[in-house]
């Protein structure tokens, strides 16, 4: 699924230097359910992006799915996120001005689907996060949890293989973080490679495998963690 | 993804952003708007001034005699000029590319009486030419003065309409006698009113017209004050002008280049003049009104910008999901240019809905009947076309230069 050589990223603002990742070996096999702790500037956040092509690394090498991702122009990024990778956010990220059907079905209209099976897709999407009555409802008009779950619905429209879910349960109460959780767990077991970023223990008990990061580099990569 | 849907999308996108799209097209509506009365504003005032021009008469000079002021063939120079009825008619003959001429002869101060209204007014006599050279057209059930007029030396007046207003009130005048110098004379036609915003003698419609044979008979005379002549269509008078100072030259033995021999107001020049100096004043709008979209196009541009930075998360999460560069960059286009022709379209409608409901005001002898200027509203439309591309595309291109973390805020 994801195989990353020596990634390396830095960032330069003005004159000064950062660097994010210096240098991070990492396997992910299909179907793994990961959780990626590591304090504050460790370089959570910057790996997710790799990970999600929303940014490409400095130096090293990184294949998701067999793709060298270095190697691609904006527009193939583009459709990788589009066809590859799922993302959940922290702060939701949904467009405000738009109804939960009308976020979810975002991904579909940037890949072409006719009206009619994004509609049906749309529907079972909602229906599958538990918010088939919300579907008209605006982002203003739903919780947090609720956000959450249009956010993630969003996230599976085009059957993405890999989720990547950064901090999904931080701006959430412990209920709805919980029902979050398990909705990933179900995204798992129903074969999809779930990746959370958190803070949170209790969040990382819950996955099979913990990779913990440290300025930077990867402090212990879980491998060989019990699973639950 | 289909054209359809990105339509539809754009659509709603701009829907949530009411105030934003209000302010941005109204920046371009009130350019549109402003470009649009120019010209037919503009368009308006120049035809009033034509058709006043015009109310002189058209293709026509008017030629006084004068003083010669060069010595010729043993002559001194300062000798007078002046020329006869039998000198018109002779010009007439042999002039190319004349279309028309008439002597005229005038006498200011003559007492004229309708019943016990009395007045002093302008007497003419003249040629029937005279009348179409000088568009005196009669109000219907008259006429201008015929040749059977002239042949006959009848005592028959075509009056000025004003003239007639003062000596007959609101009565019918065709047919009534009036009395011109004590002498009874019929009317035959009263001037239809007409603009008329230049003269050499005094107002056509103050004035009385007689044959000049009737003229010539009363006071005994034999000099015209001046004719009046008139190239064909699509001849020059520059042509006529020198013929004429040639044969009367040769008659009366003055230089032909000697122009102060005759005195000639060559009335066509004053239209040259008049056609070259609407033509700066239409370049000058056109000036004006590509300054004012432009200024509507950084208006523009600078919402855009503004746009740009309020919805750079907006963009980064459209890229996270799989949004290609073309398509943000097909958004800030369309969006922009949505907006600028919705505006422009707004602001024409808004032009020509005033420019229909100007004759309400009653205003036109003073700016004329405005008229939407075909061209010029077309040129207006494909420079704000234009504008609207520019002040899309570079915001456009910014936001799909971000790198999709960028937009997205994430580090």
């Amino acid at each position: 699924m994801i195989d990353m050589k020596f990634v390396r990223k830095k960032y330069t603002t003005g004159k000064i230097e950062f660097e994010a990742l210096k240098g991070i070996d990492l396997t992910v096999g299909k179907n793994e359910f990961i959780s990626v702790m590591g304090p504050s500037g460790s370089g959570k956040s910057t790996l997710m992006n790799i990970m999600g092509c929303l940014d490409i690394p400095s130096s090293g090498e990184y294949l998701l799915e067999g793709i060298n991702v270095r190697t691609l122009s904006a527009n193939q990024l583009a459709e990788v996120r589009n066809q590859k990778v799922g993302f959940v956010f922290q702060s939701f990220n949904l467009l405000p001005y738009a109804t939960a059907f009308e976020n979810v079905e975002i991904p579909l209209l940037f890949a072409g689907v006719k009206a009619r099976q994004r509609r049906d897709r749309v529907m079972n999407l909602l229906a599958q996060v538990g918010l088939a009555e919300k579907v008209g409802n605006k982002p203003t008009e739903m919780s947090g949890g609720e956000m959450q779950r249009v956010a993630i619905a969003r996230a599976l429209a085009n059957k993405p293989n890999l989720i990547l879910a950064d901090e999904p349960t931080g701006n959430l109460d412990s209920k709805s973080g919980g029902e979050i959780i398990n909705i990933f767990r179900q995204l798992w077991q129903e074969g999809h490679t779930i990746i959370i970023i958190t803070h949170d223990q209790n969040v990382a008990k819950q996955t099979l495998r913990t990779i913990r990061l440290k300025d930077g580099t990867i402090d212990n990569n879980g491998n060989g963690s019990a699973p639950l | 993804m289909l054209p359809f849907q990105t339509v539809k999308q754009f659509l709603r996108d701009m829907r949530h952003q009411k105030l934003r799209t209000f302010m941005t097209m109204g920046g371009i509506l009130w350019g549109t708007l402003a470009i649009v009365l120019l010209f037919a504003f503009g368009k308006g005032i120049h035809k009033q001034q034509i058709k006043s021009q015009k109310g002189l008469g058209e293709n026509i000079a008017i030629v006084w005699p004068g003083m010669t002021t060069k010595p010729w063939q043993g002559l001194p120079k300062g000798r007078e000029i002046r020329f006869t009825e039998e000198d018109v008619a002779l010009l007439k003959s042999k002039v190319d590319g004349i279309a028309r001429i008439s002597p005229e002869y005038s006498r200011w101060n003559v007492f004229m009486k309708y019943g016990k209204n009395e007045m002093v007014q302008n007497i003419i006599g003249v040629w029937p030419e005279f009348g179409e050279m000088r568009n005196l057209i009669p109000e219907i059930g008259g006429r201008f003065i015929n040749s059977l007029d002239i042949v006959q030396k009848r005592r028959v007046v075509f009056l000025g309409d004003e003239l007639k207003s003062q000596l007959l009130g609101e009565r019918p005048a065709i047919g009534e006698f009036i009395l011109i110098n004590n002498v009874p004379f019929q009317v035959v036609g009263v001037l239809k009113t007409k603009k008329q915003d230049s003269s050499y003698n005094g107002r056509d419609s103050r004035k009385a017209f007689i044959p000049s044979s009737t003229f010539t008979g009363m006071y005994s005379i034999l000099y015209p004050n001046n004719f009046v002549v008139q190239h064909a269509e699509g001849g020059s008078m520059e042509s006529v002008k020198d013929q004429i100072y040639k044969i009367l030259g040769k008659k009366y033995r003055f230089d032909p280049a000697d122009e102060e021999a005759l005195g000639i107001w060559d009335v066509t020049e004053g239209m040259k003049f008049l056609t070259t100096f609407f033509f700066a004043f239409r370049v000058f709008l056109v000036g004006i009104g590509i300054a004012t979209l432009i200024t509507g196009g950084i208006g523009v541009s600078n919402i855009m910008n503004v746009v740009l930075e309020e919805r750079t998360k907006e963009i980064g999460i459209k890229m996270a999901l799989g949004a290609k560069k073309s398509l943000i960059m097909g958004q800030f286009i369309f969006e922009t240019l949505l907006l600028t022709l919705t505006g422009g379209l707004i602001g024409y409608l808004i032009g020509v809905g005033i420019v229909s409901v100007m004759p309400i005001f009653k205003v036109e002898e003073f700016i004329g009947v405005p008229e939407i200027d075909i061209l010029g509203t077309g040129m207006a439309i494909i420079v704000l076309g234009m504008i609207g591309l520019a002040a899309g595309y570079f915001p456009a291109r910014r936001a799909s230069n971000l790198q999709p973390v960028e937009a997205l805020k994430l580090f």
